[in-house]
């Protein structure tokens, strides 16, 4: 735990040195805010003490700014060889995935943590379901893990960011968008495993406010797998062939 | 703390690069790899610092295995990887605080270890920097600084001195000569002067294979094979006079005057004999004056050339 705590630490420093944190909460601050309070289908157009419509913006910002994050993660380190460096001190494979894993949960945490004043704001304005608010966080953080994982794994297969970044909007859109368009396509048992596979339809249940076991367990197992891939790639070094 | 390489094989698709080799490496000893480019030293390098797992074969760390305890094994190693990878965008003492706290060095200590090391690889002028500003010397330095930051007993450093300058390499080759007095270390380079001046051992490899291995003179002794003098005979009256009074010498086998020079000559030995006291005697029964007499060596580079070129 001691190991992937400082790994953690290092990369987040790193992300503040490099001012991605700053461009990452500016521009998710500013996008998500543009959209909750002055246009579309704002807070004020919809008339109700809701973050409903934060949470739909955060859903896609999120999908567009994780891949960004977990780009380099290994991507870098592949390309500079400081893998080596790493992988040769006394660190686990997993210690590593684990570290930088954390590291882009906790900036995306401080991310969201941020946009606390706003549901202060609804707060003040109205009568606010507090149970649905938090639980809508909590669906954006599952969210979160499942898309730190896909862009863990997809950084750890190449040496480059703009490859890794693709590969994981790619993926993660199947979750967001194709499973969903394929559920709807196919009927009987293929499409409820494509209905399944949707992230949409987990997260809107959680943001809503009802939080089912198997939406948790839909996102941390897509978490694991990704993670577990992530660890495999990284390690396939040491497969004796 | 010894290192115990049991026929070591990595496969690289079709290509193998290290080719069946064993070796044992004892503690307190200097071992040079030494090799053209692309021989094996550095793939064998990864496999003893458990970045790789070997194809077959095995390697013993003071009787652990690289293939079970790697954990143990990394904790031990301090290890300087090729062309010297770094975190560009992190503060040197930042970087050597990381470092350290993975390689399990206590909070505690932490500081003080991070301040001997700035001391011992001459940062502190440099310590508040980042490792990208830095010049290439510098940067090799904080590389030595963060293997060496745990205090390993075995240290491994694959081209050490790559692109330092003349006064950088000797600072850093006196460093790892001190070093090595407590530890073992194998480092790996294809300067030859380098391997006669920091080490106990050479280990020769070309084509994934150890050819040759031993001290710089076992080597030399084992590709001479007959003793060659340089002499300089002075106050002796003409070249061809001394030509042949040299040849009735018995112990040696050939003389080769020195083109451009009338008064030096090279001669070489018959094999397992010893001519110098007979060219002195020879020049004192002449009333010649013997001005130089130096045995010639092989030098390193001869023999490297001959057993890696095919």
């Amino acid at each position: 735990m001691n190991k992937i705590w400082i790994i953690a630490v290092r990369e987040l420093r790193t992300f503040f040195d490099s001012l991605t944190a700053y461009v990452l909460i500016i521009a998710f601050l500013g996008l998500s805010g543009f959209f909750t309070w002055l246009f579309g289908s704002d807070i004020f157009l919809i008339g109700q003490a809701t973050l409903q419509p934060f949470f739909s913006v955060a859903y896609w910002t999120l999908f567009f700014f994780t891949p960004a994050l977990t780009m380099r993660m290994l991507a870098e380190e592949n390309k500079t060889g400081t893998i080596e460096l790493l992988l040769t001190k006394a660190v686990t494979d997993w210690q590593v995935i684990l570290g930088k894993f954390l590291a882009c949960l906790m900036l995306i945490s401080i991310a969201l943590a941020l946009t606390l004043p706003y549901y202060l704001s609804v707060w003040s304005l109205g009568p606010i379901d507090h149970g649905s608010v938090w639980c809508g966080y909590l669906g954006l953080i599952l969210m979160s893990t499942a898309y730190i994982s896909i862009g863990l794994f997809t950084s750890s297969i190449t040496n480059n960011q703009i490859v890794a970044f693709l590969l994981s909007l790619f993926i993660g859109a199947f979750f967001l968008i194709i499973f969903n368009v394929l559920s709807s396509n196919f009927t009987g048992p293929v499409g409820e495993i494509f209905s399944y596979l949707s992230l949409s339809s987990h997260f809107d249940s959680i943001s809503r406010g009802v939080i089912d076991s198997k939406d948790v367990i839909f996102f941390l197992s897509v978490s694991t797998f990704g993670l577990i891939l992530a660890e495999l790639s990284l390690s396939k070094r040491n497969i004796i062939d | 703390m010894s290192i115990v390489v049991e026929n070591l094989i990595k496969q690289y698709g079709p290509q193998k690069a290290v080719d069946d080799i064993s070796f044992s490496v004892n503690t307190g000893e200097i071992v040079g790899f030494l090799g053209p480019n692309g021989a094996g030293k550095t793939t064998t390098m990864k496999i003893i610092t458990c970045f790789m797992a070997p194809t077959s074969g095995n390697v013993l760390v003071n009787g652990q295995s690289v293939l079970a305890d790697k954990e143990k094994i990394k904790k031990k190693i301090g290890y300087l990887p090729e062309n010297n990878p770094l975190y560009y965008d992190m503060p040197v003492m930042e970087y050597l605080e990381f470092a350290g706290a993975l390689q399990g060095i206590s909070r505690d200590k932490l500081q003080d270890k991070i301040a001997d090391m700035i001391h011992t690889c001459g940062l502190n002028e440099e310590k508040h920097k980042n490792i990208g500003e830095l010049s290439k010397g510098y940067r090799q330095r904080v590389g030595l600084a963060q293997a060496l930051i745990h205090d390993p007993e075995i240290l491994i450093l694959d081209e050490p001195t790559s692109g330092l300058d003349p006064n950088q390499i000797t600072e850093i080759r006196k460093l790892i000569k001190q070093i090595g007095k407590e530890k073992t270390v194998i480092l790996s380079t294809h300067i030859l002067p380098e391997v006669e001046a920091t080490c106990d051992r050479i280990l020769i490899i070309n084509n994934g294979k150890i050819v040759a291995d031993g001290t710089p003179d076992t080597l030399r002794k084992q590709s001479q094979g007959n003793e060659v003098l340089k002499v300089q005979i002075s106050d002796a009256g003409n070249r061809d006079e001394i030509i042949s009074a040299l040849q009735t010498l018995d112990a040696l086998r050939m003389v080769d005057p020195v083109t451009g020079s009338v008064d030096t000559f090279i001669l070489e030995s018959i094999p397992g004999s010893n001519s110098r006291r007979a060219v002195f005697n020879l020049c004192v029964q002449k009333k010649w004056a013997l001005t130089e007499m130096t045995p010639v060596e092989t030098k390193l580079e001869d023999i490297f050339r001959e057993l890696t070129t095919d």
